[in-house]
Protein backbone atom coordinates (compact mmCIF):
# COMPACT_ATOMS: atom_id res chain seq x y z
CA UNK A 1 0.00 0.00 0.00
CA UNK A 2 1.39 3.39 -1.00
CA UNK A 3 1.24 5.59 1.36
CA UNK A 4 1.73 9.34 1.72
CA UNK A 5 5.04 9.98 3.64
CA UNK A 6 6.22 14.15 3.14
CA UNK A 7 9.82 14.29 2.91
CA UNK A 8 9.62 17.80 5.34
CA UNK A 9 8.15 15.55 8.45
CA UNK A 10 9.57 13.87 10.93
CA UNK A 11 8.27 10.92 12.19
CA UNK A 12 8.40 8.85 15.35
CA UNK A 13 8.69 5.01 15.88
CA UNK A 14 5.16 5.20 17.12
CA UNK A 15 4.09 6.61 14.35
CA UNK A 16 3.25 10.05 15.01
CA UNK A 17 4.32 12.49 12.54
CA UNK A 18 5.49 15.76 13.26
CA UNK A 19 5.56 18.98 11.11
CA UNK A 20 7.84 21.52 12.48
CA UNK A 21 7.24 25.56 11.91
CA UNK A 22 9.76 27.47 13.33
CA UNK A 23 8.96 26.29 17.29
CA UNK A 24 5.65 25.17 16.36
CA UNK A 25 5.42 21.88 15.86
CA UNK A 26 1.93 20.08 14.40
CA UNK A 27 1.57 16.09 15.62
CA UNK A 28 -0.76 13.51 13.90
CA UNK A 29 -0.74 10.17 13.28
CA UNK A 30 0.54 8.53 9.99
CA UNK A 31 -1.75 7.02 7.21
CA UNK A 32 0.33 3.60 8.09
CA UNK A 33 -1.22 4.14 11.24
CA UNK A 34 -4.48 4.69 10.75
CA UNK A 35 -4.65 1.55 8.66
CA UNK A 36 -3.48 -0.52 11.29
CA UNK A 37 -6.12 0.78 13.88
CA UNK A 38 -9.36 0.50 12.03
CA UNK A 39 -12.22 2.75 12.15
CA UNK A 40 -11.30 5.13 15.18
CA UNK A 41 -14.12 5.78 17.33
CA UNK A 42 -12.53 8.08 20.21
CA UNK A 43 -9.90 10.24 20.95
CA UNK A 44 -8.46 11.93 23.88
CA UNK A 45 -6.58 15.07 23.97
CA UNK A 46 -4.46 17.04 26.49
CA UNK A 47 -5.94 20.16 27.50
CA UNK A 48 -4.29 23.40 26.00
CA UNK A 49 -1.18 24.50 28.65
CA UNK A 50 -0.53 20.96 29.24
CA UNK A 51 3.49 20.15 28.99
CA UNK A 52 4.10 16.80 27.22
CA UNK A 53 7.56 15.10 27.16
CA UNK A 54 9.61 14.18 24.56
CA UNK A 55 8.32 9.63 23.70
CA UNK A 56 5.85 9.85 26.53
CA UNK A 57 2.11 9.63 25.97
CA UNK A 58 0.04 12.78 25.71
CA UNK A 59 -3.16 10.88 24.39
CA UNK A 60 -5.47 8.07 23.47
CA UNK A 61 -6.99 6.89 20.37
CA UNK A 62 -9.40 4.24 20.82
CA UNK A 63 -10.75 1.95 17.13
CA UNK A 64 -12.95 -0.39 17.89
CA UNK A 65 -10.76 -3.34 19.02
CA UNK A 66 -8.34 -1.31 20.78
CA UNK A 67 -6.85 1.64 22.83
CA UNK A 68 -3.68 2.87 21.54
CA UNK A 69 -1.41 5.42 23.36
CA UNK A 70 -0.24 8.66 21.47
CA UNK A 71 3.33 9.44 21.66
CA UNK A 72 4.71 13.11 21.81
CA UNK A 73 7.34 13.55 19.09
CA UNK A 74 8.99 16.56 21.03
CA UNK A 75 8.55 17.97 24.39
CA UNK A 76 6.92 21.37 25.11
CA UNK A 77 3.71 22.81 25.99
CA UNK A 78 0.16 22.09 24.10
CA UNK A 79 -0.85 25.59 22.54
CA UNK A 80 -3.19 23.66 20.14
CA UNK A 81 -5.84 20.80 20.48
CA UNK A 82 -8.07 19.71 17.27
CA UNK A 83 -11.18 20.45 19.30
CA UNK A 84 -13.57 18.26 16.79
CA UNK A 85 -11.93 15.14 16.57
CA UNK A 86 -13.73 14.89 20.10
CA UNK A 87 -17.55 14.59 17.97
CA UNK A 88 -15.79 13.07 14.52
CA UNK A 89 -12.68 10.48 15.58
CA UNK A 90 -13.52 9.29 12.21
CA UNK A 91 -11.63 12.34 10.49
CA UNK A 92 -8.80 10.48 11.50
CA UNK A 93 -9.44 7.75 8.74
CA UNK A 94 -10.39 10.02 6.46
CA UNK A 95 -7.19 12.47 6.55
CA UNK A 96 -5.11 11.95 9.21
CA UNK A 97 -2.35 14.00 7.76
CA UNK A 98 -3.87 17.01 7.36
CA UNK A 99 -7.68 17.33 8.94
CA UNK A 100 -6.92 14.88 11.33
CA UNK A 101 -4.04 16.60 13.15
CA UNK A 102 -4.35 16.04 16.81
CA UNK A 103 -2.07 19.16 18.72
CA UNK A 104 0.25 21.54 18.26
CA UNK A 105 3.16 21.68 20.22
CA UNK A 106 5.39 24.80 21.52
CA UNK A 107 8.42 22.97 21.90
CA UNK A 108 11.04 23.29 24.43
CA UNK A 109 14.59 22.40 22.17
CA UNK A 110 15.23 22.00 18.48
CA UNK A 111 17.65 19.41 19.91
CA UNK A 112 14.96 17.31 20.13
CA UNK A 113 14.21 16.62 16.70
CA UNK A 114 17.63 14.74 16.28
CA UNK A 115 15.76 11.84 17.61
CA UNK A 116 13.34 11.44 15.27
CA UNK A 117 13.12 9.77 12.20
CA UNK A 118 13.11 11.37 8.36
CA UNK A 119 11.30 10.05 5.53
CA UNK A 120 13.08 7.79 4.40
CA UNK A 121 13.75 6.04 7.76
CA UNK A 122 9.87 5.84 8.00
CA UNK A 123 9.30 4.72 4.97
CA UNK A 124 12.06 1.74 5.87
CA UNK A 125 10.36 1.14 9.39
CA UNK A 126 7.01 0.81 7.71
CA UNK A 127 8.42 -1.45 5.03
CA UNK A 128 9.29 -4.35 7.27
CA UNK A 129 5.91 -4.12 8.92
CA UNK B 1 5.80 -22.70 24.19
CA UNK B 2 4.78 -24.74 21.29
CA UNK B 3 5.14 -24.20 17.54
CA UNK B 4 1.96 -21.34 16.61
CA UNK B 5 0.07 -23.43 14.50
CA UNK B 6 -1.77 -22.89 11.08
CA UNK B 7 -5.84 -23.61 9.98
CA UNK B 8 -5.86 -25.65 6.73
CA UNK B 9 -7.32 -21.95 5.65
CA UNK B 10 -4.02 -19.96 6.32
CA UNK B 11 -2.87 -19.57 2.20
CA UNK B 12 -6.66 -18.45 1.88
CA UNK B 13 -6.60 -16.01 4.38
CA UNK B 14 -2.88 -14.46 3.09
CA UNK B 15 -4.49 -14.40 -0.50
CA UNK B 16 -7.35 -12.60 1.05
CA UNK B 17 -5.30 -9.85 2.34
CA UNK B 18 -6.08 -10.30 5.99
CA UNK B 19 -3.91 -8.93 9.13
CA UNK B 20 -2.46 -12.17 10.73
CA UNK B 21 -2.25 -12.11 14.28
CA UNK B 22 -1.47 -14.66 17.42
CA UNK B 23 -4.64 -16.18 18.85
CA UNK B 24 -4.65 -18.78 21.68
CA UNK B 25 -1.34 -20.55 19.65
CA UNK B 26 -2.79 -19.85 15.93
CA UNK B 27 -2.01 -17.76 13.28
CA UNK B 28 -5.51 -15.93 12.79
CA UNK B 29 -6.62 -13.26 10.51
CA UNK B 30 -8.02 -10.73 12.72
CA UNK B 31 -9.36 -8.56 9.90
CA UNK B 32 -9.51 -8.72 6.26
CA UNK B 33 -11.07 -4.84 4.86
CA UNK B 34 -12.11 -3.70 8.19
CA UNK B 35 -13.89 -4.41 11.21
CA UNK B 36 -17.09 -2.67 10.84
CA UNK B 37 -17.28 -3.70 7.26
CA UNK B 38 -17.35 -7.14 8.37
CA UNK B 39 -19.44 -6.91 10.85
CA UNK B 40 -22.30 -5.06 9.52
CA UNK B 41 -21.63 -7.75 6.88
CA UNK B 42 -22.49 -10.46 9.13
CA UNK B 43 -25.66 -8.32 10.61
CA UNK B 44 -27.50 -7.42 7.37
CA UNK B 45 -25.89 -9.89 4.96
CA UNK B 46 -23.48 -13.25 4.86
CA UNK B 47 -20.15 -13.45 6.58
CA UNK B 48 -17.27 -16.96 6.44
CA UNK B 49 -15.53 -17.02 9.91
CA UNK B 50 -12.42 -19.43 9.70
CA UNK B 51 -12.84 -21.53 13.22
CA UNK B 52 -10.77 -24.20 12.53
CA UNK B 53 -8.80 -23.64 15.07
CA UNK B 54 -11.43 -24.72 17.67
CA UNK B 55 -10.86 -28.10 19.31
CA UNK B 56 -13.19 -31.21 18.09
CA UNK B 57 -13.62 -34.48 20.76
CA UNK B 58 -15.09 -37.25 19.82
CA UNK B 59 -16.76 -38.99 22.77
CA UNK B 60 -18.07 -42.40 22.14
CA UNK B 61 -19.18 -45.74 23.40
CA UNK B 62 -21.56 -47.26 25.89
CA UNK B 63 -20.28 -44.83 28.25
CA UNK B 64 -20.38 -41.78 26.25
CA UNK B 65 -23.71 -40.93 27.66
CA UNK B 66 -22.88 -41.41 31.79
CA UNK B 67 -19.63 -39.60 31.02
CA UNK B 68 -20.67 -36.65 29.20
CA UNK B 69 -23.89 -36.60 31.99
CA UNK B 70 -20.75 -36.40 34.77
CA UNK B 71 -18.21 -34.14 33.22
CA UNK B 72 -21.25 -31.45 31.47
CA UNK B 73 -23.83 -29.02 33.28
CA UNK B 74 -26.36 -29.52 31.01
CA UNK B 75 -28.85 -32.48 30.62
CA UNK B 76 -27.25 -34.78 27.53
CA UNK B 77 -30.04 -37.04 28.35
CA UNK B 78 -31.96 -34.66 26.16
CA UNK B 79 -30.17 -34.68 23.23
CA UNK B 80 -31.48 -37.23 20.33
CA UNK B 81 -29.12 -37.74 17.66
CA UNK B 82 -28.96 -34.45 15.42
CA UNK B 83 -29.35 -32.20 18.57
CA UNK B 84 -27.15 -29.98 20.01
CA UNK B 85 -26.72 -28.50 22.82
CA UNK B 86 -24.79 -25.31 24.73
CA UNK B 87 -23.07 -26.58 28.00
CA UNK B 88 -20.40 -26.10 31.05
CA UNK B 89 -17.37 -28.23 31.76
CA UNK B 90 -17.51 -27.20 35.84
CA UNK B 91 -14.33 -27.95 37.60
CA UNK B 92 -14.07 -29.20 41.45
CA UNK B 93 -14.13 -25.64 42.94
CA UNK B 94 -17.14 -24.05 41.41
CA UNK B 95 -15.57 -22.65 38.71
CA UNK B 96 -15.79 -23.81 34.60
CA UNK B 97 -12.56 -25.49 32.78
CA UNK B 98 -14.38 -23.97 29.34
CA UNK B 99 -17.89 -23.54 28.09
CA UNK B 100 -18.64 -26.03 24.88
CA UNK B 101 -21.36 -27.50 22.44
CA UNK B 102 -22.23 -31.00 22.56
CA UNK B 103 -23.57 -32.46 19.38
CA UNK B 104 -25.30 -35.37 19.28
CA UNK B 105 -24.45 -37.86 16.54
CA UNK B 106 -25.73 -41.21 17.93
CA UNK B 107 -28.14 -41.21 20.72
CA UNK B 108 -25.98 -42.33 24.25
CA UNK B 109 -23.30 -43.41 21.87
CA UNK B 110 -21.78 -41.09 20.27
CA UNK B 111 -21.11 -37.50 20.59
CA UNK B 112 -18.81 -34.38 19.60
CA UNK B 113 -17.85 -32.02 21.56
CA UNK B 114 -16.48 -28.36 20.33
CA UNK B 115 -14.58 -26.71 22.76
CA UNK B 116 -12.30 -23.62 22.50
CA UNK B 117 -8.95 -23.22 20.69
CA UNK B 118 -7.21 -21.81 24.00
CA UNK B 119 -8.16 -24.62 26.04
CA UNK B 120 -8.17 -27.50 24.11
CA UNK B 121 -5.34 -29.32 25.65
CA UNK B 122 -6.51 -28.88 29.06
CA UNK B 123 -9.97 -29.63 28.51
CA UNK B 124 -8.60 -33.54 26.65
CA UNK B 125 -6.90 -33.71 29.50
CA UNK B 126 -9.21 -33.15 32.05
CA UNK B 127 -11.98 -35.19 30.41
CA UNK B 128 -9.60 -38.50 30.10
CA UNK B 129 -8.25 -37.74 33.75
CA UNK B 130 -12.42 -37.57 34.81
CA UNK B 131 -13.50 -40.02 32.12
CA UNK B 132 -16.11 -42.74 33.02
CA UNK B 133 -15.15 -45.27 30.11
CA UNK B 134 -16.11 -43.58 27.45
CA UNK B 135 -13.74 -43.75 24.10
CA UNK B 136 -12.23 -40.12 23.79
CA UNK B 137 -10.34 -38.94 21.17
CA UNK B 138 -9.08 -35.39 19.94
CA UNK B 139 -10.17 -34.94 16.73
CA UNK B 140 -9.27 -31.40 16.31
CA UNK B 141 -6.30 -31.74 13.65
CA UNK B 142 -8.27 -33.64 11.46
CA UNK B 143 -11.42 -30.97 11.04
CA UNK B 144 -11.70 -27.60 9.64
CA UNK B 145 -14.71 -25.89 10.57
CA UNK B 146 -16.05 -22.82 8.66
CA UNK B 147 -18.88 -21.09 10.32
CA UNK B 148 -21.55 -19.65 8.05
CA UNK B 149 -23.12 -16.25 9.23
CA UNK B 150 -25.79 -13.77 8.55
CA UNK B 151 -29.67 -13.50 7.12
CA UNK B 152 -28.61 -14.61 3.81
CA UNK B 153 -26.39 -17.53 5.51
CA UNK B 154 -28.67 -20.51 4.95
CA UNK B 155 -29.26 -19.96 1.49
CA UNK B 156 -25.86 -19.52 0.52
CA UNK B 157 -25.08 -23.07 1.82
CA UNK B 158 -28.47 -24.60 0.75
CA UNK B 159 -26.53 -23.55 -2.64
CA UNK B 160 -23.63 -24.51 -1.97
CA UNK B 161 -24.06 -27.74 0.35
CA UNK B 162 -27.48 -28.49 -1.71
CA UNK B 163 -28.58 -30.30 1.64
CA UNK B 164 -32.10 -30.85 3.11
CA UNK B 165 -34.33 -27.37 2.99
CA UNK B 166 -31.61 -25.59 5.59
CA UNK B 167 -34.14 -22.76 6.53
CA UNK B 168 -36.84 -25.28 8.22
CA UNK B 169 -33.85 -26.44 10.38
CA UNK B 170 -34.06 -25.20 13.79
CA UNK B 171 -30.64 -23.78 15.71
CA UNK B 172 -28.84 -25.93 17.38
CA UNK B 173 -29.63 -29.13 15.28
CA UNK B 174 -26.54 -30.90 13.27
CA UNK B 175 -26.62 -32.85 10.12
CA UNK B 176 -24.13 -35.05 8.71
CA UNK B 177 -24.26 -34.86 4.94
CA UNK B 178 -22.25 -35.89 2.07
CA UNK B 179 -20.16 -32.96 -0.10
CA UNK B 180 -17.62 -33.85 -2.71
CA UNK B 181 -17.84 -37.52 -1.81
CA UNK B 182 -16.68 -36.73 2.06
CA UNK B 183 -18.88 -36.67 4.85
CA UNK B 184 -19.03 -32.89 6.40
CA UNK B 185 -21.71 -31.95 9.21
CA UNK B 186 -23.67 -28.84 9.34
CA UNK B 187 -24.38 -27.52 12.68
CA UNK B 188 -26.79 -25.07 12.94
CA UNK B 189 -24.83 -23.15 16.14
CA UNK B 190 -22.95 -19.57 15.37
CA UNK B 191 -21.68 -16.92 17.97
CA UNK B 192 -22.49 -13.83 16.44
CA UNK B 193 -26.94 -13.68 17.06
CA UNK B 194 -27.65 -14.55 13.59
CA UNK B 195 -28.87 -17.72 12.00
CA UNK B 196 -26.24 -19.80 10.48
CA UNK B 197 -24.52 -22.37 10.28
CA UNK B 198 -20.97 -24.01 11.28
CA UNK B 199 -19.92 -26.44 8.65
CA UNK B 200 -17.31 -29.33 9.95
CA UNK B 201 -15.08 -30.12 7.30
CA UNK B 202 -12.54 -32.39 6.70
CA UNK B 203 -8.75 -30.73 6.67
CA UNK B 204 -8.40 -31.21 3.64
CA UNK B 205 -11.23 -30.44 1.97
CA UNK B 206 -11.65 -26.78 4.06
CA UNK B 207 -10.16 -24.65 1.51
CA UNK B 208 -12.59 -26.12 -1.03
CA UNK B 209 -15.39 -25.46 0.66
CA UNK B 210 -13.72 -22.06 1.79
CA UNK B 211 -13.77 -20.92 -1.72
CA UNK B 212 -16.86 -22.23 -2.92
CA UNK B 213 -19.06 -20.25 -0.14
CA UNK B 214 -16.89 -16.93 -1.13
CA UNK B 215 -17.36 -17.93 -5.13
CA UNK B 216 -21.10 -19.05 -4.78
CA UNK B 217 -21.16 -16.23 -2.03
CA UNK B 218 -20.95 -13.28 -4.67
CA UNK B 219 -24.33 -12.65 -5.17
CA UNK B 220 -25.19 -12.62 -1.54
CA UNK B 221 -22.39 -9.68 -0.96
CA UNK B 222 -20.46 -12.48 1.01
CA UNK B 223 -17.11 -11.71 3.18
CA UNK B 224 -14.51 -13.13 4.92
CA UNK B 225 -14.71 -12.19 8.38
CA UNK B 226 -11.94 -11.66 11.27
CA UNK B 227 -11.73 -12.58 14.84
CA UNK B 228 -12.39 -8.43 15.43
CA UNK B 229 -15.48 -8.60 13.98
CA UNK B 230 -16.45 -11.98 15.74
CA UNK B 231 -15.96 -10.42 18.94
CA UNK B 232 -17.85 -7.17 18.60
CA UNK B 233 -20.81 -9.71 17.24
CA UNK B 234 -20.58 -12.20 20.60
CA UNK B 235 -20.33 -9.11 22.32
CA UNK B 236 -23.55 -7.34 20.99
CA UNK B 237 -25.28 -10.77 22.16
CA UNK B 238 -23.51 -10.83 25.47
CA UNK B 239 -21.95 -14.19 24.61
CA UNK B 240 -19.42 -15.17 27.24
CA UNK B 241 -15.95 -15.73 26.48
CA UNK B 242 -14.02 -17.75 28.12
CA UNK B 243 -10.93 -15.66 29.89
CA UNK B 244 -13.36 -12.82 29.74
CA UNK B 245 -16.82 -13.29 31.33
CA UNK B 246 -15.91 -16.96 32.64
CA UNK B 247 -13.19 -19.05 33.92
CA UNK B 248 -12.08 -21.18 36.08
CA UNK B 249 -12.90 -19.56 39.59
CA UNK B 250 -16.14 -17.45 38.56
CA UNK B 251 -19.39 -19.17 39.54
CA UNK B 252 -21.59 -19.91 36.35
CA UNK B 253 -24.51 -18.92 38.03
CA UNK B 254 -22.95 -15.41 38.42
CA UNK B 255 -22.31 -15.26 34.43
CA UNK B 256 -26.26 -15.89 34.28
CA UNK B 257 -25.29 -19.57 32.97
CA UNK B 258 -28.20 -20.98 35.38
CA UNK B 259 -30.09 -22.02 32.14
CA UNK B 260 -27.67 -24.53 30.95
CA UNK B 261 -26.82 -26.00 34.34
CA UNK B 262 -29.64 -29.01 35.35
CA UNK B 263 -28.80 -30.48 38.92
CA UNK B 264 -31.80 -31.53 39.47
CA UNK B 265 -31.53 -33.76 35.89
CA UNK B 266 -28.57 -35.33 36.74
CA UNK B 267 -25.09 -35.66 39.20
CA UNK B 268 -22.26 -33.56 37.83
CA UNK B 269 -18.52 -32.84 38.48
CA UNK B 270 -18.32 -30.20 41.08
CA UNK B 271 -21.73 -29.67 41.61
CA UNK B 272 -21.90 -29.84 45.28
CA UNK B 273 -19.88 -26.81 45.74
CA UNK B 274 -20.86 -24.75 42.71
CA UNK B 275 -24.56 -25.17 44.23
CA UNK B 276 -23.25 -24.46 47.76
CA UNK B 277 -21.86 -21.33 46.26
CA UNK B 278 -25.04 -20.25 45.02
CA UNK B 279 -26.96 -20.88 48.53
CA UNK B 280 -24.64 -18.65 50.36
CA UNK B 281 -25.24 -15.85 48.06
CA UNK B 282 -22.77 -14.85 44.84
CA UNK B 283 -21.16 -11.84 45.69
CA UNK B 284 -21.18 -11.03 41.90
CA UNK B 285 -23.26 -10.83 38.97
CA UNK B 286 -22.61 -10.07 34.98
CA UNK B 287 -24.75 -7.60 33.48
CA UNK B 288 -24.62 -5.51 30.33
CA UNK B 289 -23.82 -1.83 30.31
CA UNK B 290 -23.50 1.75 28.67
CA UNK B 291 -22.05 4.88 28.94
CA UNK B 292 -24.06 8.05 30.54
CA UNK B 293 -20.59 10.22 29.98
CA UNK B 294 -17.67 9.66 26.96
CA UNK B 295 -15.46 6.80 26.80
CA UNK B 296 -15.14 3.30 25.82
CA UNK B 297 -14.75 0.44 28.72
CA UNK B 298 -12.12 -2.61 28.13
CA UNK B 299 -11.52 -5.56 29.91
CA UNK B 300 -10.18 -4.98 33.27
CA UNK B 301 -11.06 -1.68 33.68
CA UNK B 302 -13.08 -0.81 37.34
CA UNK B 303 -16.18 -0.04 38.32
CA UNK B 304 -16.72 1.72 41.43
CA UNK B 305 -20.09 2.71 42.98
CA UNK B 306 -20.85 6.38 43.29
CA UNK B 307 -20.00 6.75 46.59
CA UNK B 308 -16.47 5.70 45.75
CA UNK B 309 -16.72 1.56 46.48
CA UNK B 310 -14.91 -0.79 44.23
CA UNK B 311 -17.81 -2.92 42.82
CA UNK B 312 -16.41 -4.72 39.76
CA UNK B 313 -14.26 -5.08 36.39
CA UNK B 314 -15.61 -4.80 32.87
CA UNK B 315 -14.91 -8.10 31.29
CA UNK B 316 -15.65 -7.26 28.05
CA UNK B 317 -16.15 -3.73 26.43
CA UNK B 318 -16.09 -2.26 22.59
CA UNK B 319 -17.63 0.21 20.27
CA UNK B 320 -20.83 -1.68 19.31
CA UNK B 321 -20.42 -1.10 15.15
CA UNK B 322 -24.10 -2.04 15.13
CA UNK B 323 -24.93 0.58 17.63
CA UNK B 324 -22.59 2.94 17.20
CA UNK B 325 -21.62 2.97 20.89
CA UNK B 326 -19.78 2.11 23.53
CA UNK B 327 -21.08 -1.37 25.21
CA UNK B 328 -19.70 -3.42 28.31
CA UNK B 329 -20.47 -6.41 30.04
CA UNK B 330 -18.81 -6.82 33.21
CA UNK B 331 -18.43 -8.00 36.72
CA UNK B 332 -20.38 -5.95 39.84
CA UNK B 333 -22.00 -6.54 43.22
CA UNK B 334 -25.38 -8.44 43.10
CA UNK B 335 -27.21 -5.91 44.73
CA UNK B 336 -26.27 -2.92 42.33
CA UNK B 337 -26.86 -5.39 39.07
CA UNK B 338 -30.19 -4.63 37.94
CA UNK B 339 -31.29 -2.41 35.28
CA UNK B 340 -30.89 1.36 35.52
CA UNK B 341 -28.29 1.24 37.97
CA UNK B 342 -25.50 3.64 37.74
CA UNK B 343 -21.61 3.61 38.33
CA UNK B 344 -18.79 4.56 37.12
CA UNK B 345 -16.03 2.84 35.24
CA UNK B 346 -12.73 4.30 35.61
CA UNK B 347 -10.87 4.73 32.12
CA UNK B 348 -7.21 5.55 32.60
CA UNK B 349 -7.53 7.05 35.75
CA UNK B 350 -10.99 9.33 35.03
CA UNK B 351 -14.28 8.09 36.39
CA UNK B 352 -16.95 8.07 33.72
CA UNK B 353 -20.88 6.83 34.40
CA UNK B 354 -22.28 4.38 33.38
CA UNK B 355 -25.72 2.53 33.38
CA UNK B 356 -26.57 -1.21 33.43
CA UNK B 357 -29.08 -2.08 30.49
CA UNK B 358 -31.01 -4.66 28.85
CA UNK B 359 -28.94 -7.55 27.02
CA UNK B 360 -28.58 -8.38 24.29
CA UNK B 361 -27.49 -5.18 23.46
CA UNK B 362 -28.77 -5.81 19.76
CA UNK B 363 -32.17 -7.62 19.70
CA UNK B 364 -33.27 -7.04 16.15
CA UNK B 365 -31.34 -10.12 14.63
CA UNK B 366 -32.49 -12.92 12.05
CA UNK B 367 -31.74 -15.67 15.34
Amino acid sequence: MAYHIPEDYYYTKDHEWAQVDENIVTVGITEFAQNQLGEVVYVELPEEGQKVTQNQPFGVVESVKAVSDLYAPVSGTVIEINLPLGDDPAVLNDDPMNEGWLIRIEMDSEKELANLMRAPDYKKLIAEK
Amino acid sequence: MSQIQRTPLFADHVALGARMVEFAGWEMPIQYKGLKEEHLAVRQGVGLFDVSHMGEIRVKGPQALATLQWLTTNDVAKLKAGEAQYSLLPNEQGGLVDDIIVYCLAENQDYLVCVNASNKDKDFQWMQKNNRGADLLDESAAWGQIAVQGPQALALCQEVLGAVDLAQVKPFRILPHQYRGHQVLIATTGYTGERGCEIFVPAEQASGLWNSLLEVGKKFRVQPIGLGARDTLRTEMCYSLYGHEIDDVMNPYSANLGWVIKPTAKDFLGKAVMLAQREKGLPQKLAGFKMIDKGIPRQGYLLFSFDNREIGRVTSGTHSPSLDEPIGIGYLSSDLAHDGSEFFVEIRGRRVKAKICKTPFVESTSL
